[in-house]
């Protein structure tokens, strides 16, 4: 069980990190394109840009206002 | 696309995983024994071909919308926690990381640790060591191979820049026989962190089924507009961290 609980913990490290919001933001990005491209058959190539950048900010500001230098 | 920014930015990637190896490695063979620790090593080089070997064919043979979707998202996600980290570590309010110190911390507890023998390994401490940092800083090598290199239909040119990267860094460290604490690891986790931010968006929503104004040349700005963000974040930051500084000292002065 320790065994598991540890190779969980490195592959959620490896891939997750520090942040787990990004990766949901990330997805969340991901799956809204891929629906407005296949449903409204519309091209929203700046939604991923831009949720990528907000995700970054809002990630930096959220860690640097529950942290000390 | 050209084959160079696909060599570069995995030799970038690589050499900072391969800089990171080295550190482990040295303070294994240095402080216990080499011939355990190259055990270690060797055994660990096995497992990552074997990865290489599995995961390669079932990567590349995936449909190209899906693959760039997943890997895409993937590199976003590890690209977006590098170039936070950078930023972080850049404006100080994360501690910068030291090879020097780490070095400092496996030799020391290197030393403590007991000799015991296994099999045909003399100090089972070295090779376990030595195993687990070149297993698990290859295991992001290998990551950042088989994602660019199948995404680009390149993974040649991929192994290319990884060889290349761990090449230069295993003759430097055996050159100077030390952890490589001058090179400048954050700026070039922050440029990879870009790198893969940009690439991991780009080929994400192009799995998505987006339609890139300018096709492959989109990444000619995407590269420069998350470069310029992030720059954006670390002067940002480092605003915030010079107020907080200011204000922890004016109620240090009202403490008083």
């Amino acid at each position: 069980m320790a065994r598991l609980r540890s190779i969980w913990d490195f592959w959620y490290d490896f891939v997750v990190g520090d942040d787990w919001q990004i990766a949901v933001i990330v997805i969340a990005a991901l799956a809204v394109t891929a629906l407005v491209v296949h449903q409204a058959g519309a091209n929203p190539w700046w939604l991923v840009p831009v949720c990528v950048v907000a995700a970054l900010v809002w990630s930096l500001r959220r860690a640097t206002t529950s942290t000390r230098p | 696309m050209n084959a160079l920014p696909l060599i570069l930015t995995v030799f970038v990637a690589c050499a900072v995983e391969a800089i990171e190896a080295l550190t482990i490695v040295l303070a294994a063979g240095l402080t216990r024994e080499w011939r355990s620790t190259f055990q270690g090593m060797a055994v660990a080089l096995v497992v990552l071909a074997v990865v290489v070997a599995v995961l390669g064919p079932l990567v590349t043979d995936l449909p190209l919308g899906v693959l760039r979707v997943v890997v895409g998202a993937l590199l976003a996600i590890f690209g977006l926690q590098w170039l936070r980290k950078a930023v972080l570590r850049a404006t100080g309010f994360k501690g910068l990381h030291d090879e020097a110190a780490a070095y400092q911390r496996e030799v020391a507890a290197a030393r403590e640790a007991g000799v015991s023998s296994r099999g045909m390994v003399n100090d089972w401490y070295a090779f376990t060591l030595s195993f687990k940092g070149v297993l698990l800083e290859g295991l992001e090598v290998v990551f950042i191979v088989l994602t660019f290199g199948a995404n680009q239909k390149d993974v040649g040119a991929a192994v290319i820049g990884a060889a290349a990267a761990i090449v230069v860094v295993a003759v430097v460290g055996v050159a100077v026989r030390a952890p490589l604490a001058k090179v400048p690891e954050n700026a070039m986790k922050f440029s990879v962190g870009i790198m893969l931010t940009s690439f991991g968006t780009f080929w994400g929503a192009e799995g998505a089924g987006v339609r890139w104004p300018g096709n492959d040349a989109a990444l000619l700005v995407l590269v420069p507009v998350v470069a310029v963000v992030a720059l954006g974040c670390v002067g940002w930051l480092r605003q915030v961290s010079a107020a907080q500084a200011q204000t922890r000292a004016q109620a240090g002065k009202v403490a008083a």
